[in-house]
């Protein structure tokens, strides 16, 4: 007989070994040294589940896709402000209804066609006759779209909207082609810096630089978008060079493996996303203020966001991000204080009441779920959780029936302090006084706008329609010598187009 | 012989007609409604129906379920209702990668629990047997994404010698296919490996009892040659019932293995199907998997007969 298995072990062990050994040596070079060959990867969490953001919802698809492969005719830069894209420039009519747009006269998409005004037509129409996501609603406003030159657009809208051109920026306003709308869920056509290159699905998409691009071509000729369910997946990959950036960071708590290494750098700016403590407004035990006032009270917010979020991120106090024109910081307005809870919670006749904490499977919203139940335990209340599978499971029961008491999620969208706090919405909040601020402040001039957001933002907080528990930090780790990545997150796209490696 | 291939030609068919049957309900009745997480937060009641009415949901179920039986049956495994995109090559890509890691796997867990399986039997009065056989109930201790992520630690970060993560088909780099596939193979290999060597020991013991083994040894055979010439195949047939059973284990303990490595196979389009509510694509996925560990069943039943003489004269 000629082998014992006890020496197939050896063998097989002594192979294992081998191509272990042999295999390190040679895949050392592979990753990309400074300046080899202008290729970037980036590690982010959620895969699109389809290209085409114009009838499937969902963050991922204008991350990847907005800014990088279409253009908009304006754009939000870092600070908040909307600034020129495809528009060169724009004026605005005295009643505030007609806006007419300078076109560039260079832009072309990537299937040959060159842009002119009759696609930007043809983009704000499709909008209202073809799109199926609820975000159309944006462009209700719009009475006619006209082209009037190649390169100037007139747009008349039904009544005065500051929030329409805003809305603009976000994907309601990507230009598309005329002949290249066929096939958007798995071969998009845009103006952008960047091509679609390829989807390996489950796995990641390849951007191509576009040669063509009208304005300053980027640096790197291929980025790779890597996408990783597991937030320890997506650390290893970069600590082991698969990726050289992680766009957004899952786990907070696990960044300090990063910070105490000089091989990467850490970036912390802000985002959209509030995430609310929401109360279903249309529950009894929610229609007295003095509930709603005392649940916010109860809360020690700096506690709850070292405890459920690594400190990361900024306290808020109402639906405005700092990067917003009419932000103030309304932390104040319901400040921590226990005994004044309790008191006020006895004097409305709810302590020792049962509340519903729904919450979405989502990381930060279990671990801060916890932290709310035992503080409001503490002032008298009772809190159950239950645990509901995101996002199905999630959208049908809160969102959907509004079958909840309490509920955790980050509203990431930008500008919706309207769109959430609406009798319609799952807050059920039906407060008149903000629908009358929120219309004059879409209607007025742009310092109208301001004091009137301001006021509305602080009719909220002072209403208690919700808890802001705290804004999300936009978390960024990269290489050291890579430049150009944005401080905030602030709107919809991942911007690669001013990338670079030093 | 030929009335055992025809009755268990015919279980196989009639538990593939049950299965898909369950399956189908299933998904029915799992809450959450596909047109609405495609749809977003803010989506009309309105537009929900429309999407609804585009995806078939507003069939009635017996002719969703017949439509869908007599697609799989030409081999048209439907569109997703998500990326648009069919989902026959979808399926077939990410099966081929998770075909790899199992079959991989598997031979890993036999090239480990054949030879230890043995040893552990033939010394088990001994220090070394004793060892063996506590080393493999902790094996059989630890799950195997566990076992991926401490493996992960060791040989990716700490000591660099291997990726991390990821996914190369082997047309594509064979060499770096080959160096993202050890990880995940061992972690899947090494637990099942663990399990299956308990039953190469159980399953050798009661051979070294048996009378024939004793007249080898007499002939004056050393203990293990006359193992490996007279012991081997009688010990194959429970063995070949686990590794069967095990097969099964393994594909469904990728789904979560492949989730630790970033692998794009069968089990992260499942997941990916799940909290899509792509229930196409997540029933068709499902019923892959059943096929799948019906037909291998049924292979190991044939198997058998193979190893065993005395299962072909039909007594039953």
């Amino acid at each position: 007989m000629k082998s014992y298995p006890t020496r197939a072990v050896a063998l097989a062990a002594a192979g294992l070994l081998a191509l272990t050994a042999c295999s390190a040596g040679s895949g050392s070079s592979s990753n990309s040294s400074p300046g080899a060959d202008q290729a970037l990867s980036i590690g982010l969490v959620a895969e699109p589940a389809s290209l085409d953001f114009t009838t499937t919802d969902g963050a991922a698809i204008p991350q990847a896709l907005l800014g990088n492969v279409y253009n908009g005719l304006v754009k939000q830069d870092e600070t908040g402000k909307i600034v020129p894209d495809l528009a060169k420039s724009w004026t605005v009519s005295p009643d505030r209804k007609l806006y007419t747009f300078t076109l560039v006269d260079n832009a072309k998409f990537t299937n040959g066609a060159a842009f002119t005004s009759a696609d930007a037509v043809f983009s704000i129409d499709r909008v209202k006759k073809n799109w199926t996501t609820s975000l159309k609603a944006a462009m209700d406003v719009v009475q006619t779209a006209k082209a009037v030159s190649p390169t100037e657009l007139q747009v008349t809208l039904s009544k005065p909207s500051n929030d329409w051109l805003f809305r603009m920026t976000t994907r309601i306003g990507a230009m598309f082609s005329q002949t290249g709308v066929d096939k958007l869920a798995t071969d998009p056509v845009g103006t952008g810096p960047y091509k679609f290159g390829t989807w390996k699905r489950g796995d990641s998409i390849v951007l191509q630089r576009n040669d063509d691009y009208w304005g300053t071509k980027p640096f790197f000729n291929q980025v790779t978008l890597k996408y990783f369910k597991d937030p320890t997946a997506l650390n290893n990959a970069l600590l082991t060079g698969t990726i050289n950036v992680i766009g957004t960071v899952q786990a907070p708590e696990a960044l300090s493996q990063f910070t105490s290494n000089d091989k990467y750098q850490v970036i912390e700016g802000t985002t959209n996303g509030e995430v609310l403590l929401s109360f279903n407004n249309s529950q009894p035990v929610f229609k007295d203020i003095r509930v709603r006032q005392a649940i916010r009270q109860a809360i020690d917010h700096k506690a709850l966001l070292d405890t459920c979020f690594a400190g990361r991120g900024k306290l808020i106090g109402s639906m405005v991000p700092p990067t917003d024109p009419w932000y103030e910081d309304l932390t104040s307005v319901a400040p921590y204080d226990q005994a004044k809870a309790k008191a006020a919670l006895q004097a409305a006749g709810a302590t020792g009441k049962t509340l519903r904490l729904r919450l979405p499977t989502l990381p930060y919203a279990t671990s801060c779920g916890q932290v709310v139940k035992s503080q409001l335990e503490q002032v008298g209340l009772k809190v159950t959780i239950d645990q509901l599978e995101f996002p199905a499971a999630w959208l049908t029961t809160v969102l959907k029936n509004a079958d909840y008491d309490m509920s955790i999620i980050a509203h990431v969208e930008p500008r919706d302090l309207g769109a959430v706090f609406n009798a319609k919405y799952y807050t059920r909040y039906d407060d008149p006084t903000l629908q009358g601020l929120l219309a004059a402040a879409d209607a007025g001039d742009e310092a109208t706008q301001v004091s009137e957001m301001k006021k509305a933002a602080r009719r909220i907080s002072e209403q208690a329609a919700a808890d802001w528990l705290f804004l999300l930090p936009n978390l960024v780790v990269a290489d050291k010598n890579l430049t150009g990545l944005p401080q905030n997150a602030i709107t919809e796209s991942f911007d690669l187009s001013r990338l670079a490696r030093s | 012989m030929v009335l055992r291939l025809i009755e268990r030609t015919a279980v196989l068919l009639v538990s593939l007609a049950v299965s898909s049957v369950l399956v189908f309900a299933f998904m029915a009745v799992l809450p959450g409604d596909p047109a609405r997480v495609a749809l977003g937060v803010n989506a009309s009641d309105e537009a929900v129906a429309e999407l609804r009415r585009q995806f078939g949901l507003d069939r009635s179920l017996s002719t969703q379920y017949f439509d869908w039986l007599g697609g799989l049956l030409q081999g048209d495994f439907g569109t997703s209702y998500v990326s648009k995109a069919a989902i026959g090559p979808q399926i077939f890509d990410r099966f081929q990668v998770t075909l790899w890691l199992v079959v991989v796997a598997m031979v890993v867990a036999l090239v480990i629990a054949a030879p230890a399986g043995t040893v552990m039997a033939a010394r088990h009065r001994r220090l070394s047997g004793l060892a063996l056989s506590a080393l493999s109930q902790v094996g059989v201790a630890v799950p195997a994404f566990l076992a991926g992520i401490l493996l992960i630690m060791l040989f990716a970060v700490k000591l660099g010698w291997l990726p991390a993560n990821g996914w190369t088909p082997p047309a594509e780099d064979p060499g770096m296919f080959l160096r993202q596939l050890i990880l995940p193979a061992l972690s899947l290999g090494l637990v099942q490996g663990a399990v299956l060597t308990r039953y190469v020991r159980s399953a050798v013991l009661d051979v070294l009892r048996e009378d024939y083994l004793r007249t080898a040894r007499a002939k004056g055979l050393r203990p293990f040659p006359a193992l490996w010439r007279h012991g081997l195949r009688n010990a194959a047939v429970p063995v070949v019932t686990v590794l069967g059973l095990q097969l099964a284990t393994l594909l469904i303990g990728a789904v979560v293995v492949e989730r630790v490595f970033v692998i794009p196979g069968l089990g992260s389009l499942l997941l990916d199907g799940v909290s899509n509510r792509d229930l196409l694509l997540v029933q068709d996925v499902v019923m892959v998997l059943v096929i799948a560990v019906l037909v291998v069943n049924f292979l190991v039943d044939l198997l058998y007969v193979a190893l065993d003489p005395r299962l072909r004269v039909g007594s039953r």
